[in-house]
C-alpha cells in the first residue's frame, strides 16, 4: 500500500501526479476463499478488515452487488455519537467511536471526524425530565454528558429559535459526538482491507446460497460460483432475501430513510442537532451544507428514492427551529433502504446455519457503528462465538423476549 | 406520494392514511411452541415486491382496508376489504 503523507504528496506533486496507484484493486473471484463478506458497505468492509488485521484471516472475500458505499453507507447524514440509554448499547456504540477516534491512523486515511458535539434538545417539561433520566443512564454507563439551559442553547447554536411552537426548555450535549466523512470511512477501510489481501469483487451480486446439511457450502453469483468456509451477511435492508435465501425468516422490516441537504452556506453552527419531539435533527457540514433528515417513509419500501410527505415534515419541523434557513434551497435529497428491527437495535452474530453469520438491522443508525460492526463480527467469525458486545444483540433474544428497546428508551435513533 | 383508493371514499393523498403493516397475519394456537410464537411476533417476509398490507383511512371515513402494493415502485396493484382473502 503506497502511504499516504505529507512527504508522499510532495513526492508526487513533483512528478506531476502520475506515480498514485489506486487506492484498491479490482478483484475478480477467485474459486474459493476462507470467509467471504457479502456487502460492501462500512460494515462489511471492516468486518473483512478486522479479520485480516487482527485475526490473522487469509483468502477473504468481499462481494458488492453495485460498487462499494453505494447503499447506505454513501447514504447517510454522518452522525456519530454514542449517547444510547441501555448499558448494552452504550458499551458497544461507544467502542465504536472510540475506534472512529483512531481510525484515521489506523487505515492511513483521513476519515474527517469532527468531534464537535451533539445536542439533543426537549420540548416539554416532560421530556425534559425523561431527558434527564436518559443523561443519569449515560454517566451511569461511564460516559460524560452535559445538561444545558435554553440560553446555553442559544450560546451554542445562535440562528436556533428558542420560541418556536413548542417552546425548546433544555437539553444536552454530547461533547464527543460529531460527523465524520461517509465516503472516507468507506475508502479508507476498502483500501486497508485490499493492502491486507482481502479480495474486494464489485458488482457481484450472489443469486443462491449452496447448503449441504446446516453449513453453507458456497454460494451462485452472476460472476460464477464462490466455494466458501464461513460468509458473512451484511446487506442492511436486503438482509430479508439473503436470509430467506438460507433458509430462515428475520425480523425486519425494510422502509425508506429519507435525508437531504441544502445549498452551501458559511458556517452558522457546529454541532449536530437532535429534537425527538418534532422529529428532525440537522448539522452543517464541511461544505457549508445544512444536513437535515429524521423522517421514514411509513411503508415497508425498497425504492431508494425520495417521497414529498417525509421530506415536508422534516423541512417543517427544521423551519420551526431555523427560521432563517427558509430562504435556503434544498440540492440534493436521497433516500436509503434500512433494516428496522423490532426494538431499533442491531442483530449480531450467529443464525440458524451453522456457518453463515449476520451483521443487520442497524436501521437509522448504523454509520456510527462501523468500526464496533467489523470489529466484532470479525471476532465472532475468527472464534465462532459472538464477541461479548454482541451476545445481548443476537438474532435468539426475541423468542427470549430480552429486547434492548432502544426505540423506546432513547427515541429518534440516528 | 402515494395516492391510494379508498374502498369507501375515492383516490385521496398518503397522508389521509395510516398504515397498518403487513395483512393476512394471523395469531397462532394459545398451546403453541415458543417458535411459532416468535415467528408470529416478529419475523416478518419483508418482500421486495408484492406485499398485501393493511391501511387506515384516518383522516377520512376512519374505515381499515388492504392493499396490495410493490414495494419497489409503490404501486398499488388492488385495494380489497379488511376481511377479505388476498386477491
Amino acid at each position: 500500500m503506497q502511504k499516504y503523507s505529507f512527504a508522499q504528496l510532495l513526492r508526487q506533486a513533483l512528478r506531476g501526479n502520475k506515480g498514485w496507484q489506486p487506492a484498491w484493486r479490482n478483484a475478480t473471484p477467485r474459486g474459493g476463499y476462507d470467509v467471504v463478506v457479502i456487502g460492501g458497505g462500512g460494515h462489511g468492509l471492516a468486518t473483512a478488515y478486522f479479520l485480516a488485521k487482527k485475526h490473522g484471516a487469509r483468502r477473504i472475500a468481499l462481494l458488492e452487488r453495485n460498487w462499494i458505499g453505494s447503499g447506505n453507507s454513501g447514504r447517510n447524514t454522518q452522525v456519530l455519537r454514542s449517547n444510547y440509554f441501555w448499558p448494552e448499547s452504550v458499551a458497544l456504540y461507544d467502542h465504536s467511536l472510540q475506534l472512529y477516534e483512531t481510525l484515521g491512523r489506523e487505515v492511513n486515511f483521513n476519515v474527517m471526524q469532527r468531534q464537535q458535539g451533539l445536542l439533543q434538545i426537549a420540548h416539554s417539561e416532560h421530556e425534559l425530565e425523561l431527558m434527564r433520566r436518559w443523561c443519569n443512564s449515560i454517566r451511569m454507563s461511564g460516559l460524560e454528558v452535559e445538561e444545558l439551559t435554553p440560553a446555553q442553547i442559544k450560546r451554542r447554536v445562535p440562528p436556533i429559535n428558542l420560541n418556536c411552537r413548542f417552546p425548546i426548555v433544555g437539553g444536552y450535549v454530547q461533547q464527543r459526538g460529531g460527523i465524520a466523512r461517509h465516503d472516507a470511512v468507506v475508502w479508507g477501510l476498502a483500501r486497508a482491507a485490499d493492502a491486507l489481501g482481502v479480495d474486494i469483487i464489485q458488482g457481484c451480486t450472489v443469486t443462491a446460497l449452496h447448503k449441504s446439511g446446516e453449513r453453507i457450502t458456497g454460494m451462485t453469483t452472476n460472476l460464477g460460483p464462490i466455494a466458501a468456509d464461513k460468509v458473512v451477511m451484511s446487506v442492511a435492508g436486503h438482509s430479508s432475501q439473503l436470509a430467506a435465501m438460507a433458509g430462515f425468516r428475520l425480523p425486519i422490516t425494510t422502509m425508506a430513510l429519507q435525508a437531504m441537504v441544502s445549498e452551501p452556506i458559511k458556517p452558522v453552527f457546529d454541532l449536530t442537532m437532535i429534537s425527538a419531539a418534532i422529529h428532525a435533527y440537522c448539522n452543517q457540514s464541511d461544505r457549508g451544507e445544512i444536513v437535515m433528515g429524521a423522517g421514514a417513509d411509513v411503508y415497508n419500501s425498497y425504492a431508494q428514492r425520495t417521497s414529498l410527505p417525509s421530506m415536508r415534515a422534516t423541512v417543517a419541523a427544521v423551519l420551526e427551529l431555523f427560521p432563517g434557513f427558509s430562504r435556503l434551497k434544498l440540492m440534493r435529497q436521497w433516500a436509503g433502504a434500512v433494516d428496522i428491527s423490532p426494538d431499533t437495535s442491531p442483530i449480531m452474530g450467529l443464525t440458524p446455519v451453522r456457518n453463515l453469520y449476520i451483521n443487520c438491522g442497524w436501521g437509522t443508525g448504523g454509520f456510527k457503528a462501523i468500526p464496533a460492526g467489523g470489529d466484532t463480527m470479525a471476532y465472532t467469525v475468527a472464534h465462532d462465538r459472538p464477541h461479548p458486545l454482541i451476545v445481548p444483540f443476537g438474532l435468539d433474544r426475541f423468542a427470549r423476549a430480552a429486547l434492548v428497546d432502544e426505540g423506546a428508551a432513547a427515541g429518534v435513533a440516528h | 406520494m402515494l395516492r391510494i383508493a379508498c374502498p369507501y371514499c375515492g383516490t385521496r393523498d398518503e397522508p389521509e392514511f395510516t398504515y397498518g403493516g403487513p395483512a393476512h397475519i394471523s395469531r397462532p394456537p394459545l398451546e403453541s411452541d415458543d417458535g411459532s410464537w416468535t415467528d408470529y411476533l416478529f419475523n416478518r417476509t419483508n418482500p421486495k415486491g408484492l406485499l398485501a398490507e393493511r391501511w387506515c383511512h384516518s383522516y377520512g371515513c376512519g374505515r381499515w382496508f388492504n392493499a396490495t402494493r410493490d414495494t419497489v415502485t409503490h404501486e398499488i396493484v388492488s385495494v380489497y376489504g379488511a376481511t377479505e382473502p388476498q386477491p
